[in-house]
């Protein structure tokens, strides 16, 4: 392995503004592995690399999630109704992280539209998990996690809306991060739930991602009405310890449902916390377990809204066969939707429609209500809320495609915080063997936080992460 | 619990087309999901607001002044059929 | 039962605003550009393209609210009205649904139900069959009004006939065109307007089935679609059988009334709350400033002509209602406001049959010199045909009225004896007249008004050459008697 990509982001970054590093043969490091990769992780790699432009990310190369688009270069959100789309204008996002010197190195592969938590969906095959080549990275933002676990990329742009930045990060032992909703602009991203989507950073640890992240928050995006303007500069940790810490552990989120191996490892590090100086008590969030009925609510019903635009007419794939109007809608969008899109669509346009909003769309804004109080009081007890990220750890390819709903509780950790709209992040915290299984994998730590905290969570996490000592590299080879 | 019309009904709001079996399995799969869903009829929610925004933002409004639109070819590059300068599409007979 | 049933109308109105840009996006607005030409990711629905609202429509809108005396929400949202159609591009629309920019309101008579901001569908041409889509009929979707801001005006259903509708819609049309807040141009269709038409047994409160009549491009098609609906449901009604609920077409040349079909089957529109956007929350500055922008509307003016300045009803209306007349006529009441009725039938009666259509302000006729003119009038230094004369130079090369008096020699004589001397000349030379006069037929005096008037080049009073004429028949004349 190239010495450039033994690396962290920032070590590269500070080594290219001391001028110890040439940038575009960082790039070209990376350029070459991303495009020699076997986990079919990227859906489109640059062919050469763009001028340097300085900037506080010292021209450290980014992959982007395959949904931001990217003037010019694929952006098909993982589906074959978009396939090779070419957008005119580039997400804000990925222009302000250009400009501040991270160059795009490629775009990666995802679950079709963001709809998944495996992979699986990508309508441009599955993502190979580096810690196990049969087993699925997570999703839906699998290719931006593979790629940074692998040392592929130094770092990648990937977006949560019920969990998709965060539990891949869990399943590949890589930290990731959800902002605070509106934190950062959606101009450019193709939408999946508008109310729900936020893009993140995801990095190889959280001195990385906290970087990233500072350059991708600011102020406010005139082009989204739904961006904030962030109450300050995002730091970079230093925390060396817990202490003065409260930290709250949601009994719903931390038992039933969870694998013991990851439960196992949870402990461990809620412990760790412990020996850090923080105080480690049960919280409760008594609208939790609701949280993933809620979010399959809102989700596809957003969804089935966001992705009409998807009708043949102006771009993307038009069904060659169709005689009339009709036909051409219906058999467009049949031929170029996947099935789990196929599924929330009728999902999300069954809960809107006539006769069944209240029940379902009405009655899920509702929950979302208290869920949001829930945190709001808990975060008058504790500082942060801490959970495992995911349910269990990397599963095979196929072994939770046959039921939709067994996909979907793989969100049940991170859904309430998409809700609630606070921000949350994941790091590794160590590796358990999967149920009947024996060779070990990652898992990841949860920890969020009320609205614009991510400083705070940020230097917990650094903190923790110190301490976990959690060692990725070897699969980085 | 989700019967055949109503799947297809809601298949022609959602302009999908479905082959019968691929009608008969989605009714099976939404009905599944239905029933997990469902857990959030038990609540009691009285008397609690509906979140529709989950920002606390408001009046995010822009200045009338112009911005420059996208040059036609552009506009037209990306698309599936394209008759003098304008999207071409079957004509609307209902 | 059949000739106790009054028509229930309600109309529906959308109004294209005249802002620089459209309601989410800077696209200019345009009205006959090349297709496609003003377009963005935004209004062309591109993945990942965002809406943001236009303050200036919401100002608008505002602005309408007040002149139609809404209520005006405090907090509004948009929302979401989600179908398919070629013209939609993102499969739906952005508009308002139950918390509306406002409520409640009336004009003239009929109340407003609610004023809401959606955004515009784009333009769908039908273009018959070509080699490309193999033997179906296509259409081309041309995506520059898309997105532009519309503000939808409901009223209750307080209209009863079709003349009323139209009065209506005219008077909304001109209160909306001195606000200067759309073209408000029916041809253009920055203006458009459709009813809803019911019948039901007079006195009663209950409503009949209602048809929408839609696309019905100007106000005469508008009053004449709304009548022959009317009928059309009469007969029904009176057959015995029911009206079915539909929406339906007026064709103005065969006067025939069709069913339209409808762009969807299912009007399922499964409304939800636009999550892209947030609340409009309406703050004192945005209230200030609408109502500073508000100008006199049409029917205050007209209000305040009858009240302050004595005019009659109609002319009040007259010079209300055309507000480049009304301007016109306190420009010259500025110059001279000595004779305000007067002034007013000459703006309003005579300058109108001179100019027609033509905004006064662009002609060659300037509100000092009319005001002036009028005044020669009133004190009878001019006569009322001189005046004219007069007139039609003003129109023709503009100028000073005293000058082309002068130029002329068109004052009115003043010099009774000469004009009694003219008059009894002609008078003496028809006798056939003049007997016919003594006998009681009173038109026959036009025979001898029209030579003296023609003798003294209308320069002589009307009135007093056929006072003078009466006095030399021996006849008392209706100005002598009591």
């Amino acid at each position: 392995m190239s010495e450039l990509v033994r690396l962290s982001a920032a070590q590269a970054a500070a080594a290219v503004g001391a001028g110890e590093l040439d940038p575009l043969a960082l790039f070209e490091a990376y350029r070459a592995r991303a495009a020699a990769d076997q986990l079919n992780a990227f859906t489109w790699v640059a062919e050469g690399a763009p001028e340097p432009v300085g900037g506080p990310l010292g021209g450290v190369p980014l992959a982007v999630k395959d949904l931001f688009c990217t003037e010019g270069v694929p952006s098909q959100s993982g589906s074959r109704i978009l396939e090779g789309y070419r957008p005119p204008y580039t997400a804000t996002v990925v222009e302000r992280l250009a400009r501040a010197g991270a160059p795009l190195l490629a775009k990666t592969n995802q679950d079709e539209f963001a709809m998944g938590s495996s992979t699986e969906n990508s309508a441009f095959g599955p993502v190979r998990n580096p810690w196990d080549h049969g087993r699925v990275p997570g999703g839906s933002s699998g290719g931006s996690a593979a790629a940074v676990a692998a040392g592929l990329a130094p770092w990648a742009l990937g977006t949560d809306t019920g969990g998709s930045i965060r539990q891949p990060a869990a399943l590949c032992g890589i930290v990731g991060l959800k902002p605070t909703y509106g934190a950062v602009s959606r101009y450019g991203m193709i939408a999946f739930a508008s109310s729900l989507d936020q893009a993140g950073p995801l990095a190889r640890d959280v001195t990385d991602a906290a970087l990233l992240y500072s350059q991708m928050v600011g102020e406010r995006d005139p082009c989204d009405s739904t961006s904030l303007t962030f109450p300050g500069p995002i730091e970079l940790p230093q925390r060396a310890d817990l202490r003065g810490l409260r930290l709250g552990v949601p009994a719903e989120l931390t038992g039933e449902g969870i694998e013991p191996g990851v439960l196992e490892v949870f402990e461990a590090a809620i412990q760790l916390a412990r020996s850090l100086g923080a105080t480690v008590e049960p919280c409760a969030l008594p609208h939790a377990p609701h949280a993933l009925a809620a979010y399959y609510v809102l989700a596809p019903a957003e969804a089935s809204s966001n992705l009409a635009r998807f009708d043949g007419v102006r771009y993307g794939y038009r069904a060659s066969d169709a005689d009339d109007l009709l036909a051409m809608y219906t058999r467009t969008r049949h031929d170029g939707f996947g099935a789990e899109v196929k599924r929330r669509i009728m999902l999300g346009t069954y809960a809107l429609s006539s006769g069944y909003y209240d029940a379902y769309y009405g009655r899920a804004q509702r929950v979302r209500t208290k869920i949001a109080e829930d945190f709001a009081a808990a975060f008058e007890r504790f500082d942060f809320i801490v959970t495992p990220t995911a349910p269990g750890v990397a599963f095979e390819f196929g072994a939770k495609t046959a039921d939709p709903f067994a996909m979907y509780l793989n969100d049940f950790c991170t859904v309430p915080m998409s809700l609630a709209g606070i921000p949350a992040i994941s790091i590794p915290c160590g590796l358990a063997p999967p149920p009947g299984g024996e060779r070990p994998l990652p898992v990841g730590l949860q920890l969020a936080g009320p609205p614009f905290s991510e400083n705070g969570l940020l230097a917990a996490s650094f903190a923790l992460e110190a301490a976990l000592a959690f060692d990725g590299s070897a699969v980085r080879a | 619990m989700i019967g055949r019309d109503e799947v297809r009904h809601v298949a022609r709001l959602a302009r999908l087309e479905l082959s019968d079996e691929e009608v008969d399995r989605m009714a099976v799969e939404l009905a599944g999901v239905l029933e997990h869903i469902s857990t959030i009829g038990e609540l009691d929610l009285d008397g609690v607001a509906p979140t529709s925004h989950v920002v606390a933002v408001e009046n995010a409004l822009r200045p009338d002044e112009p911005r420059p639109s996208l040059a036609r070819e552009r506009v037209l590059a990306g698309a599936p059929a394209v008759v003098d300068d304008g999207f071409a599409v079957p004509s609307p007979q209902a | 039962m059949s000739s106790a049933l009054e028509p229930v109308i309600g109309l529906e109105i959308h109004v294209q605003l005249a802002t620089a840009t459209k309601l989410f996006c800077g696209c200019e607005l345009s009205f006959g550009a090349p297709a496609n030409t003003h377009t963005c990711a935004v209004c062309l629905g591109l993945p990942g393209a965002l809406p943001v609202v236009n303050a200036r429509a919401i100002h608008f809108g505002l602005m309408i609210g007040m002149a139609l005396g809404c209520e005006i929400a405090p907090r509004s949202i948009f929302h979401r009205k989600n179908y398919f159609y070629p013209d939609l591009p993102k499969g739906y629309q952005i508009s308002q649904y139950d918390e509306p920019l406002c409520r409640g309101g009336e004009l003239a008579g009929v109340r407003i139900h609610r004023v809401h901001l959606e955004e515009d569908a784009a333009k769908l041409v039908h273009i018959g069959a070509s080699g490309r889509i193999h033997g179906s009929e296509q259409s081309l979707v041309d995506f520059n009004r898309g997105g532009t801001p519309l503000v939808e005006i409901v009223t209750e259903p307080d209209v009863h006939s079709p003349a009323q509708a139209r009065e209506w819609l005219e008077l909304l049309r001109v209160t909306l065109r001195v606000l200067g807040v759309s073209d408000v141009n029916m041809d253009e269709g920055s203006l458009r307007a459709d009813a809803n038409v019911s019948l039901r047994a007079a006195g009663s409160e209950q409503l009949g089935t209602k048809t929408e009549l839609k696309n019905m491009n100007s106000f005469r098609f508008l009053e004449r679609g709304v009548a022959a609906e009317i009928e059309r449901q009469r007969a029904i009604l009176e057959a015995g059988e029911e009206v079915v609920q539909e929406t339906l077409h007026f064709d103005p040349s065969s006067g025939a009334i069709s069913s339209l079909r409808s762009k969807e089957e299912a009007h399922d529109y499964r409304y939800f709350p636009e999550p892209d956007l947030v609340p409009i929350a309406t703050t004192e500055a945005m209230l200030d400033a609408a109502r500073t922008a508000m100008p006199e509307l049409p029917a205050a003016r007209a209000e305040r002509f009858e009240r302050e300045l004595g005019l009659g009803a109609e002319r009040a209306r007259q010079l209300a209602f055309r507000a480049e007349l009304g301007d016109f006529y306190e420009r010259a009441l500025a110059a001279d406001a000595a004779h305000p009725r007067r002034l007013a039938d000459w703006v309003g009666g005579e300058l109108v049959g001179a100019l027609a259509d033509e905004d006064p302000a662009a002609s060659t006729v300037s509100p000092a010199a009319l005001a002036a003119l009028v005044a020669m009038v009133a004190e009878r230094t001019l006569t009322v045909t001189a005046a004219r004369e007069v007139l039609g130079v003003l129109v023709a090369d503009g100028g000073d009225p005293g000058q082309i008096v002068a130029a002329r020699g068109l004052e009115a004589i003043d010099d009774e004896a000469g004009l009694a001397a003219i008059v009894a000349r002609v008078v003496a030379g028809d006798p056939q007249a003049a007997e016919q006069v003594r006998a009681g037929n009173a038109k026959a005096i036009g025979a001898l008004i029209g030579p003296v008037m023609r003798e003294t080049r209308g320069r002589a009073d009307g009135a007093e050459v056929t006072r003078l004429i009466h006095a030399a028949l021996g006849l008392q004349s209706a100005d002598d008697q009591a």
